[in-house]
């Protein structure tokens, strides 16, 4: 019975940075990035699809309907390999590149996540109430008025919470686009552990723990953020 | 762009075969792991409830931690370093003195033997089923919490001052209640179960996804083989969804009402 910490702190820079100063941004560094463009970019497109979603004309309604079901109905490890295969025959351009992971593994997790926050997003401007859009399209705002200075305001303070549950989310799922080979923090770790061996139990505990420190510290501020949120809408009341 | 979709009728079909055999190892892992992970979200839901600090100082943490590492990281964990867990176990029982350390090498040396035996074909499997059912138990978890929570402690109090003991006031009064509410969350729960199952192919469990690896790796046809493997969950989400929305509409209370008067009545007109 034998430990073999040391391997941490002998390939930490590894972990966090991965080749960075001599070659491309990897590691935790990389996870990190990824997860904040991810989240800003589904976050666009949750918007967008949420009011598609959200609107009464069905034109708009339907294309919603089915990306978000087609994309809820989908493993997102499906999703990844589908863009990592499709995006080449797609885009001419990267055709002939033999490094377009990167790309693909963020496209994907961005068409991915935007359905979920899609959702998000309808959850919350449905919990506006119908009645308020009546009122101000009534009073004479256009319906493009309505929704940014009456219903998405509102909105959005109660989509607070569930944005940092989908955040939790996306910093877990970046964990699997390992498998098309971006060198995030959990392919360091697994490049690590195939080549010294004979520390699997340790390597992947310090992973475990890496992700469980941000995700967790998230979890707790989004039940507070849930807290002082239902606080004001009482005091409003 | 060019497509080759004859992929899955050449050689006797035999991709369209691999696809078939994923799609059951999918269905296979997913069902079991169903289970387990409900008996432990049961356990733990209660668990986090308990009025023993040690129970819940036990409960929150798996709960918080399950819930906030990635699947796959734990899929690994399982993977490659449970046996190493476990020996340590044993090795620190046996030097603590909680059991003699004759017995300790013992059954470790009787492990060793069971993991040869597993680790011609079976490991990953079962690796597979631990790290997919601990990681939804703790989704479960939680959502039993909130379901236990969500009916009033009058009527566990209530329950408790006629005389029933705490177990049987959750057994009989609580958690059927209890379940009732859950259902639809449990619905999503076994529905991102069966699309989780497909990260087990990181550790080499041959369901859907690896086998749609598979073909692309015989074929080149990465695009084709992907298509078929998201229809095909595509497919599965949508029975599984439906199945378990017309359950739920079917055993609801309403409807249970509805059914137990018309037997009533058949009774009475029976009975004259």
């Amino acid at each position: 019975m034998q430990w073999h910490w040391d391997v941490i702190p002998r390939n930490f820079k590894y972990f966090m940075l991965g080749q960075y100063p001599d070659g491309p941004m990897g590691g935790l560094l990389l996870t990190m990035v990824m997860s904040v463009l991810v989240i800003l970019m589904c976050f666009v497109l949750g918007i967008v699809f949420g009011l598609m979603r959200y609107s009464k004309n069905k034109y708009w309604r339907f294309p919603a309907i089915g990306y978000i079901e087609f994309i809820r109905g989908t493993p997102v490890l499906m999703v990844i390999f589908w863009c990592y295969f499709m995006l080449p025959k797609l885009i001419p351009v990267l055709q002939g590149r033999t490094r377009f992971e990167w790309t693909s593994a963020l496209v994907a997790l961005v068409a991915f996540y935007g359905a979920q926050m899609a959702e998000v997003v309808r959850a919350g401007l449905e919990s506006i109430g119908r009645g308020q859009t009546e009122a101000a399209l009534s009073s004479g705002l256009t319906y493009v008025q309505v929704i940014r200075y009456i219903i998405m305001p509102q909105g959005l303070k109660n989509m607070i919470p569930a944005i940092v549950g989908t955040f939790i989310s996306v910093i877990k799922d970046t964990s699997l686009v390992y498998i098309i080979g971006v060198a995030e923090f959990t392919r360091t770790v697994f490049q690590v552990n195939n080549r010294v061996l004979n520390a699997p139990m340790e390597l992947f505990l310090f992973a475990a723990v890496v992700y469980f420190v941000p995700c967790y510290m998230l979890s707790k501020l989004s039940i507070r953020l849930e807290k002082r949120l239902a606080a004001g809408v009482k005091v409003e009341i | 762009m060019s497509f080759d979709w004859s992929i899955f009728t050449v050689h006797e079909f035999r991709y369209s075969r691999w696809l078939v055999e994923g799609l059951w190892i999918t269905l296979k892992i997913s069902a079991i792991s169903m289970v387990f992970a409900m008996v432990l979200g049961t356990i733990f839901g209660i668990g986090r409830l308990s009025r023993s600090r040690i129970i819940r100082w036990i409960s929150a943490p798996y709960i918080e931690f399950f819930r906030n590492t990635p699947l796959v990281i734990q899929l690994f964990f399982w993977y490659f370093g449970a046996d190493f867990l476990f020996h340590f176990l044993m090795y620190l029982a046996g030097h603590l003195g909680f059991i003699s350390p004759a017995i300790s090498h013992y059954v470790v040396g009787k492990i060793d033997g069971i993991r040869l035996y597993y680790n011609r074909g079976e490991s990953e499997f079962i690796s597979g089923i631990v790290g997919l059912s601990v990681y939804t138990s703790a989704f479960i978890a939680e959502i039993v919490r909130a379901g236990i929570q969500s009916i009033p402690t009058g009527q566990l109090e209530a329950a408790r001052s006629t005389g029933l003991s705490t177990t049987q006031a959750l057994r009989y009064i609580i958690l059927p209640q209890a379940f009732r509410i859950i259902v639809p969350p449990l619905i999503t729960q076994f529905l991102n179960l069966t699309k989780n199952s497909s990260q087990a192919m990181a550790i080499g469990v041959m369901e859907l996804t690896y086998m749609a690896r598979q073909v692309e790796a015989y074929t080149f046809r990465g695009f084709e083989a992907f298509t078929a493997a998201t229809i095909i969950y595509l497919i599965l989400s949508l029975i599984i969804s439906f199945t378990l929305n017309w359950y739920d509409k079917h055993t609801s209370i309403e409807n249970m009402a509805k059914k137990k008067e018309r037997e009533y009545s058949k009774l009475q007109e029976a009975l004259g």
